[in-house]
């Protein structure tokens, strides 16, 4: 088993001049491809209980003496690899700013406030469908320092990990609707507008709770599996 | 016309941004919000093998050090045996007291990353050949548009290195040596340390897996 070819058309390159502190950070030397070894296909693997009961409820995982302020909003989806297959019990792990668009972070000096009960972290396990799902309030959108006047669109940060080391990917959920996501310098280093499109996720009224909470759908995809036909089986596959 | 072929296509990938911590190592963002968090130190009393730290920095383009970059690893245990259900090698066990992945962050004032770990075993790679002790590296930070995937190897495995089918790969043979980490043994435990070079002079060899 291997993985297919990252396609790297659809992909970010290192060095965007856009994203300006891509520059000094991005490598200039080509990648050295790899084939698959155990080293690339197998990965951790970690199990539900790890987790606790609240570590996918941002609304009550640091809410101190209420709940946070802010658009009640649940987040759902599947993870699925390119062959559409799910990609069950792997982690998912995601972070985001408050609904004034401030991070509970030393080191984010943004002048709107935290929020006293709200952390912005959380992290859910797949099911056996690929399935995920977490509540949360809808993030607020924040300035940074790229442009002097750029300012980030709504977001929510995605960490997953799949069953191999090689599938690993980060990566952001932009709202629809959102009229910040075209101006965005870290939106636009993905080459390809279709890429593009398939990190806004839809609003979902099915998937909403009536008079309590309005759901987004967000579906991630990881690299999918390549069983080695007609190859003598290599030890380890 | 042909039939479509109808895969789907990888998300594509994001910057993990300045406050990577707050989902990932949230008491480095300066809160504690789960019961259990995952960290840099991978072995307990239990695990088998040699206990070794692995340290280092993550070096940009004009030298300076990240001191917002995240790392993970992933190895095999001291048999050369990955703790997932692929890894099918007639060598050794599975050692149910590691699971062979860290996480840690560089430090906001050192900016130095560090593992506690236990050195890994040789694995079989391709066509059987037999890879040198190794130890999986990725790295994201703001800036990065997409991890960066490496390989750590050791520099007391001489004979190993020289005979490993990836180390081989590397057409300029001096850029082979930015995967190796020379080891100190002043300590109590063995330091193994490896910087990674994101760019520019001794730019660390990273790979497109």
């Amino acid at each position: 088993m291997e993985f297919y070819q990252r396609d790297r058309t659809l992909q970010p390159a290192g060095y965007t001049p856009i994203y300006k502190t891509s520059v000094a950070r991005s490598p200039r030397q080509a990648m050295l491809s790899l084939q698959g070894s155990l080293s690339e296909t197998t990965g951790p693997v970690f199990g539900q209980h790890e987790l606790g009961p609240l570590d996918n409820d941002l609304i009550r995982n640091y809410a101190k003496d209420g709940d946070p302020i802010g658009e009640r909003i649940i987040v759902h989806g599947r993870v699925l690899d390119e062959n559409n297959r799910p990609v069950p019990h792997t982690l998912v792990e995601f972070w985001q700013a408050n609904a004034g668009g401030r991070y509970r972070h030393k080191k984010d000096t943004y002048l709107a406030p935290i929020d006293p009960n709200f952390g912005g972290c959380g992290r859910a396990l797949t099911d056996e469908n690929g399935y995920y799902f977490f509540r949360t309030i809808k993030p607020g959108p924040y300035p940074w320092r790229n442009y002097v006047n750029s300012w980030r669109p709504a977001h929510i940060h995605f960490s997953v990990f799949g069953s191999g080391f090689a599938q690993r990917l980060i990566t952001q959920m932009y709202f629809e609707g959102d009229p910040l996501i075209k101006e965005c310098p870290i939106v636009h280093v993905i080459p390809d507008e279709d890429a593009i499109n398939r990190l806004i996720a839809p609003i979902d009224l099915n998937g909403s709770i009536p008079l309590d909470t309005i759901a987004y759908k967000f579906d991630i995809v990881l690299r999918g599996r390549r069983s080695t036909l007609f190859e003598n089986r290599l030890e380890g596959n | 016309m042909v039939q479509p072929l109808e895969y789907l296509k990888e998300t594509a990938s994001q910057t993990a941004g300045p406050y990577v911590h707050i989902g990932l190592i949230p008491k480095q963002a300066g809160f504690d919000i789960f019961e259990n968090n995952f960290t840099n130190i991978m072995a307990d009393e239990n695990t088998r093998g040699e206990r070794i730290i692995i340290e280092g920095r993550v070096i940009d383009g004009t030298g300076t050090p990240l001191r917002d970059a995240l790392l993970e690893i992933w190895q095999a245990n001291a048999d050369g045996r990955y703790n997932h259900e692929l890894d099918r090698q007639n060598r050794g066990e599975i050692d149910a007291n590691f699971r062979g992945w860290g996480r840690t962050g560089t430090d906001f004032d050192t900016a130095v990353y560090r593992f506690e770990t236990i050195k890994p075993g040789v694995v079989t790679g391709r066509n059987g050949r037999d890879m040198a002790p190794h130890v999986n590296f990725w790295i994201v930070a703001r800036g990065i548009n997409i991890g960066l995937n490496t390989r750590m190897y050791f520099g007391d495995e001489q004979i190993a290195n020289a005979a490993d089918p990836v180390l081989n790969l590397i057409e300029q043979t001096e850029r082979r040596k930015t995967l190796i980490a020379t080891r100190d043994d002043s300590g109590a435990v063995p330091v193994y340390r490896f910087d990674i070079v994101l760019q520019g002079e001794n730019e660390t060899v990273f790979f497109d897996i």
